[in-house]
């Protein structure tokens, strides 16, 4: 299982994302591998994941993808994180 | 591992009344990433324009921006900054505004400040840090909150 964070940068928002994905992934006993990226290396990291997450304002620049793709608005909320990744994975 | 305080150096935390718009509070979390020795002045303008070409996703968390541009020679350190407003200001975010908390961000690649990352987020998702981060008057305040 691969998860893929994007941000435009591939630093801040991205990271953080990949940060907090993990917890939630231990805390629902999912084994994935999280990465970070930016915009630009997005879609040739997404290549072969299974879900994209993203901030809502980048969703539309994400299109087409084969992946998942699920817009974070909160990214310090668990909860949302829990809630939406368990939706897709469970 | 070091705390994350010492994320931000000398000179890197402010308090101001209020910012005209978001790009002014960017820059100025930008400059005190230069006052503080993490960067040259080139990487405040990439911070400014990572917001013009992909929008104001850098609003976080509700009324928490994390500016920031890209890893390139305009970043001497790994670093962060603080500005915070007594006035929040609209980052024309759906979600998030208005804004009173605007980090910055530097890192001297895609690696290097995971850590300090993983403690910024630690620090952020507990609202009893934030509620307390936002009463504070003054950056010694901040700092011995900080850790």
């Amino acid at each position: 299982m691969k998860i893929i964070a994007v941000c435009g940068m591939g630093i801040g928002t991205s990271v953080l994302l990949k940060i907090n994905a993990e917890k939630v992934l231990k805390m629902i006993g999912v084994e994935a591998v999280v990465e970070a990226a930016d915009m630009a290396t997005a879609r040739t990291a997404a290549f072969d994941a299974q879900i994209v997450l993203t901030t809502p304002e980048l969703v539309e620049s994400l299109k087409g993808l084969n992946a998942e793709v699920i817009p974070i608005d909160h990214f310090f909320d668990l909860e949302e994180l829990n809630t939406k990744l368990s939706k897709a994975l469970l | 591992m070091a705390s994350l305080a010492d994320a931000f150096g000398e000179g890197s935390i402010l308090i101001k009344d209020s910012v005209n718009n978001r790009g002014s509070a960017i820059s100025i979390s930008g400059e005190l990433l230069v006052a503080s020795g993490k960067v040259k002045s080139g990487y405040v303008s990439s911070m400014l324009e990572a917001v013009e070409k992909f929008g104001p996703y850098i609003v976080i968390a509700p009324g928490i921006a994390l500016a920031h541009g890209k890893p390139s020679d305009d970043v001497l350190e790994t670093g962060l900054s603080l500005l915070l407003l007594s006035q929040p200001i609209e980052f024309q975010h759906s979600q998030n505004d208005p804004v009173r908390l605007v980090f910055g961000l530097a890192a001297t690649d895609h690696e290097s400040h995971i850590g300090i990352m993983s403690e910024l987020a630690e620090f952020l998702s507990d609202q009893a840090n934030v509620n307390t981060l936002l009463t504070c008057s003054d950056s010694d305040q901040i700092r011995a909150l900080l850790g």
